[in-house]
């Protein structure tokens, strides 16, 4: 069954064609990366797809609905959430309220019930926070729990940004580069954490230049070059393509 | 939890504490009216941290504010002879209505931009005040009858403390639910809220209403108690020690836009033997302030008393 399915999609920046002419599809409860040289077109795929940017031609249907052309939080509230290849956290806070943060659809948002701080705010809240508490120690961050962001080391904030995204709870989360300027321990953190993620039945969506990891974990890889795709399919069908070795090698 | 509520409730409680004593050690009318000011322009400033301390949205314009509730009380009770807290009300109503129309196309402005744009507003807003004589009387401005059943000065002193008080708690309520961090959250990262269902540009709309409607209510009270106003409420010079108030107490802290009214509504009356050089002095604080209390006053200390806990 699909879950994401793209059509045709095409992005021009300026002349340069980003995205040329893509489709694919996403099926539900996969672990699916995308993998390219730099440059391919990964992280303009996962804006397209997120709604960062509005791509040019193209439809983009999730859970059978059409959504190009939506805002990020249009689409948030249809159970899509990201992480950001450079870091997006929200440095002005501590660590739980950035996944607190990342529960607000499902939280009461009346401003007059806030405005006077009513009971029911409260009792949300605290409810939240317990919950996002679970989520911190899903990611192995519980100590930090009331750490300001901005004294966390990097490897823990990647990991942070995860436990956000699946505070809004999402069936599909897209993962930008989790793995990258992490060392190989902090990598394998992260491996099983996008490994649990999976369990939980949310169709994850990867792009990463860690192959390792790729081949490992990945259901389903996409191979895109110069934003077109190259070829997808399984990791041993990726991996004895001769087209991804020319690529990757230059041939 | 506990830790949760301690500042906030302790914080509140000194507050009252201070408010109720303070009238003891005021010893005549003049330094009676510089409290009420300082209670005044606290509640602005913490209308206006809300905006540019958490939501991380500049606003140089909101004097005008201010200057529209106050003109608009004016106008209704004098030139119609409406009720003076219908007139506030509806007064309040249409400045949030304005801002509102205005936040959408100017908040989607960002750094300088942003500041140009309420700046211009704020000007326009002033420059409409002081030609429309027929309804404001012009650079003249405008007397105004008070409210009639609050004539004695400490009665005013106690109607506004209860009114600084409720405004903390309230803006405390606000930051501590999830309006309040998904607003934190647009000042973090735009597009990281955005990815996890937070619609920035309603919550950047709702909080310059908020914070403008904070600044009319003030406005029409402050016409009420002085019984005059003048176009230089609306002006840009009290735009910026606005400004200076909220950046000088301390960004994303509601104590501190209370403390920074404070100091810097007295500090001039210490200052008037320097007459002309007192905004000279006004923007050398604001200097002083950027550069060595980046984070304003009242988080510099916390942060310090803080770090004196853990060693």
């Amino acid at each position: 069954m699909s879950l994401l399915k793209v059509n045709d999609l095409s992005i021009v920046f300026g002349g340069v064609k980003a995205i040329d002419n893509l489709s694919f599809e996403i099926n539900s409860g996969t672990i699916h990366s995308i993998i390219g040289p730099n440059g391919a077109g990964k992280t303009t795929l996962f804006n397209l797809i997120t709604g960062v940017y509005t791509p040019t031609t193209g439809s983009i249907l999730f859970d059978d609905e059409g959504v190009t052309g939506f805002k990020p939080y249009e689409l948030a509230a249809r159970g899509m959430s990201r992480t950001f290849q450079n870091l997006q956290i929200f440095f002005n806070m501590t660590a739980i309220e950035n996944v607190m943060v990342g529960a607000h659809l499902h939280l009461n948002r009346g401003f007059l019930a806030s405005f006077f701080g009513l009971p029911q705010i409260k009792k949300g809240d605290q409810y939240c926070r317990e919950t996002c508490m679970e989520l911190l120690d899903f990611v192995g961050l519980k100590k930090y729990a009331d750490t300001d962001t901005d004294s966390m080391p990097y490897g823990a904030l990647k990991r942070l940004e995860i436990a956000r995204a699946l505070a809004s709870k999402p069936k599909i989360l897209l993962l930008d580069e989790p793995a990258a300027g992490l060392n190989p321990a902090e990598s394998r953190e992260i491996d099983e954490v996008i490994k649990k993620v999976a369990e939980r039945g949310i169709t994850v969506v990867l792009v990463e230049h860690d192959m390792k990891m790729v081949m490992e974990i990945s259901d389903h890889i996409l191979v895109l070059d110069y934003g077109r795709k190259l070829t997808e399919g399984t990791a041993l069908e990726v991996r004895n393509n001769p087209d991804v070795i020319a690529a990757y090698l230059g041939g | 939890m506990e830790k949760l509520k301690s500042p906030r409730t302790g914080g509140i409680l000194v507050l009252c504490a201070i408010i109720a004593i303070l009238p003891a050690f005021l010893s005549n009318a003049f330094q009676m009216e510089i409290a009420i000011l300082i209670f005044f322009n606290a509640i602005v400033c913490i209308g206006l941290n809300l905006l540019i301390g958490y939501g991380g949205q500049i606003s140089l314009g909101h004097g005008a504010f201010v200057g529209l509730g106050a003109y608009g009380s004016a106008i209704l009770s004098m030139g119609q002879g409406w009720d003076p807290l219908l007139a506030m009300v509806i007064a309040a109503i249409f400045t949030g209505v304005l801002a509102f129309v205005i936040a959408r196309p100017i908040l989607k402005l960002k750094g300088h931009y942003l500041a140009m744009a309420t700046l211009g507003m704020g000007i326009i807003i002033s420059i409409v005040i002081n030609t429309e004589d027929q309804f404001t009387g012009g650079p003249d401005g405008m007397y105004v009858d008070g409210l009639s059943f609050v004539t004695k000065q400490i009665h005013w002193y106690w109607i506004i403390g209860a009114l600084l008080i409720f405004s903390v708690w309230a803006s405390l309520n606000l930051i501590h639910s999830p309006i309040g961090r998904a607003l934190r959250a647009v000042h973090g990262s735009e597009v990281a809220a955005e990815v996890v269902g937070v619609d920035t540009t309603r919550f950047k709309v709702m909080i310059f209403v908020v914070s403008a409607v904070f600044a009319s209510v003030v406005g029409s009270l402050g016409v009420y108690y002085s019984n005059f106003v003048t176009p230089d409420i609306a002006g840009f010079f009290h735009s910026i020690e606005l400004v200076v108030m909220v950046v000088f107490g301390g960004m994303a802290s509601t104590f501190g836009a209370v403390v920074g009214a404070a100091i810097l509504t007295t500090l001039p009356q210490f200052l008037t033997f320097l007459h002309d050089y007192e905004h000279l002095v006004f923007g050398l604080i604001l200097m002083l302030t950027m550069i060595y209390l980046p984070k304003g006053l009242v988080p510099t200390i916390t942060a310090f008393f803080k770090k004196g806990d853990k060693s």
